[in-house]
């Protein structure tokens, strides 16, 4: 059943005509009045306007922040665990107007949003509930007398900046964490997907204590850059490029204070021989894992865009793997059974076909697609792309840049000296993919690939308490693990000494 | 860039994007691009009034366009160097935290492949790294 267009008769969800900002627990108009279109990718139509948000919005959700922190840092772990599961039950008892709602706001078919980014959403703030329940801090015993206590506190209030490519789960990712240590936060959606967090802030605004979270829209030269540059957060939190990347830091030098990445890559998958040695349920993965290079049309950081396959079955794989591509379904991203919704934004849409562009002057080979999607009636304003393939070699740029649309570039390699050679021939270093029927081969191979996350006979799972983040210039930190409550907390140390002696120095 | 010029361009820009550049500098005053890499809106040429990015040493200066240094990543340009861009502006919303974004208009990077010839003389002549001191 496709499910009607948000606002329409027999719709799942409506959104609001305008949305404010949500700080200190109240729906705040911007200080200067202003608000911005938000377009549904789906038909390009705007459906809501967002506030478009400045210095002065920013400060006032700092205050909110501050003023909130230093009983949110004291609430018992017991507590903020407990207010992280109300927020997941939440969601999952309202997990399909929020799939659609996403959808509707970056245009990703339903599909997705239903089996994949919202039973995410609604994992990850039980995990990080249960995350910090477990965790303890360390105590070393220096000699008989004196014992170094190692506590675990929060940093106080932190910036977060997220991206548009799976705006419910990024936001996920960076909330849970962040509030299960005991923060509170200033968020900033991303301009071009402003609307389903809101609808989220609706939805669970008040299990929150006010101000404990706070969530402020804009552009990011006029809301993003006040936050990142500001000395009232002691950590910013940021998802997107290399260029805002290195500003962000750069902003942070100016305070001190210590930052996040996450910043893409251009990740390998590759493909040894014996996948094809069988023609069995093993190849059909293989296949299917190709074929992931079209999930969410491609804008994941970590999209398997450069296939590498091994030259032995170079053809035959191929031949299999338009063919797979050929079958992906696309049509109205609000029929769960569309595989390629829309491109999230106009920009975007641009980008890929500049890309499409540069990859047939260098030379590269269209295997299927090339071009844009043109889709009918309401769609037809939509920003959509063919699942695109493309032979050619690694020197070239499609095989360089995130593309960030349905496209992949594929090579061919002669044995696994030079399967890691091209897989590591790239500045990045986020995600990769290992297939093989040989656990040694995969164990190696995914050892010596140096990228963060390497899925080996799998792709694109995102599982809480698997660590993700990326080698070379695909950011710092790792989230999605237990592991992520350290980039939110501070480590106090207090050193005791038992002994009633004096230490004889004076 | 014509035929005769001794010297090739590694960027140039579009009447789009010198019209928006001039938008924006009548807003913000002199400006600068730095060329994006990586995800989101990673290959986005961002747009920042002069010296709000600090240029590393190993950042290439790519030319001008309309008076404003452009640059990229030195590790970057390497696998970049053997297209020319093109900076163009076209509707959109702009990304990170570049100038135009709420102008409805974003710059936007097209390329073109330098053929053999050009490549060679570009070899000849390796481009500069490092900041440009101000009104070199």
């Amino acid at each position: 059943m496709t499910f009607a267009f948000p606002n329409t008769e027999g719709a799942v969800v409506s959104f609001d005509s305008r949305y404010e900002n949500f700080i200190g627990g109240e729906w705040v108009a911007p200080a200067k009045g202003q608000y911005f279109e938000n377009p549904t990718p789906v038909t390009g139509q705007t459906f809501c306007e967002v506030a478009r948000s400045t210095a002065e919005d920013v400060e006032r959700a700092l205050d909110a922040a501050h003023g909130a922190r230093k009983a949110w840092g004291r609430t018992s772990v017991a507590d903020r665990a407990q207010v992280l599961n109300q927020i997941a039950d939440r969601i999952e008892d309202n997990l399909e107007m929020l799939a659609v709602a996403e959808t509707w706001d970056n245009g990703k078919p339903v599909r997705e949003s239903l089996a994949a980014d919202l039973p995410l959403v609604v994992d990850h703030f039980r995990y990080f509930a249960g995350c910090i329940r477990a965790q303890e801090g360390s105590h070393g015993e220096i000699d008989h007398d004196t014992v170094a206590y190692q506590f675990k506190e929060p940093l106080g209030v932190v910036g977060q900046i997220i991206p548009w490519n799976f705006p419910l789960l990024m936001a996920a990712w960076k909330l849970a964490p962040a509030l299960a240590a005991g923060n509170c936060v200033v968020l900033k959606p991303a301009e071009q997907t402003p609307a389903s967090i809101m609808l989220l802030m609706k939805l669970v605004g008040d299990l929150l204590p006010a101000g404990v979270l706070n969530v402020v829209n804009g552009f990011g030269l006029e809301t993003g850059k006040p936050l990142a540059q500001s000395p009232r957060v002691a950590k910013i939190a940021f998802t997107g490029e290399t260029t805002t990347g290195r500003l962000i830091m750069q902003y942070a030098s100016e305070n001190l204070i210590p930052v996040t990445l996450e910043l893409g890559g251009k990740s390998p998958n590759v493909f040894f021989a014996d996948v094809w040695a069988h023609d069995d349920d093993f190849r059909s993965k293989a296949l299917e894992g190709f074929t992931m290079f079209a999930l969410n049309q491609g804008e994941v950081c970590t999209c398997p865009s450069r296939a590498l396959i091994e030259s032995s079955i170079y053809g035959e794989f191929l031949e299999a793997a338009v063919e797979r591509t050929k079958a992906i379904k696309t049509g109205n991203p609000l029929d769960p059974q569309t595989m390629l919704g829309a491109q999230a934004s106009t920009d975007q849409l641009e980008k890929i076909l500049s890309y499409l562009d540069i990859g047939k002057q260098e030379g590269a080979e269209i295997l299927t697609g090339g071009k844009r999607l043109e889709q009918s009636g309401d769609l037809a304003g939509g920003y959509y792309v063919e699942p695109t393939i493309f032979a050619g070699r690694n020197a070239m740029r499609v095989f360089q840049e995130e593309i960030f649309g349905p496209v992949v570039s594929v090579a061919e390699f002669d044995g696994f000296d030079q399967a890691i050679e091209i897989a590591n021939d790239t500045l990045y270093g986020l995600g990769a993919g290992v297939w093989t029927r040989d656990g040694t081969q995969a164990y190696r191979a995914g050892r010596a690939i140096e990228a963060g996350r390497v899925w080996t006979n799998c792709y694109h799972l995102y599982p809480a308490h698997a660590a993700f983040g990326g080698y070379k210039q695909s950011g710092i930190g790792r989230e999605n693990h237990k592991m992520m409550l350290a980039h939110y907390q501070q480590t106090k140390n207090l050193l005791v000494s038992y002994s009633g002696k004096p230490m004889g120095f004076f | 860039m014509g035929e005769g010029d001794d010297r090739l361009e590694r960027v140039t820009a579009t009447a789009a994007a010198l019209e928006l550049i001039e938008t924006l500098r009548a807003a913000h005053g002199p400006l600068m691009f730095h060329q994006s890499g990586g995800c989101c809106d990673g290959s986005a040429p961002m747009c920042y009034p002069a010296g709000e990015f600090k240029i590393g040493a190993r950042d290439v200066w790519l030319g001008e366009i309309a008076g404003c240094d452009v640059y990229i990543g030195g590790q970057q340009y390497e696998r970049w160097k053997h297209t020319q861009l093109i900076i163009d502006a076209v509707p959109g919303r702009g990304a990170g935290f570049s100038l135009e974004a709420p102008e409805g208009l974003r710059f936007l990077t097209r390329s073109r492949v330098f053929d053999e010839g050009e490549q060679a003389r570009l070899e000849a002549q390796p481009p500069r790294r490092g900041p440009v001191p101000h009104g070199e």
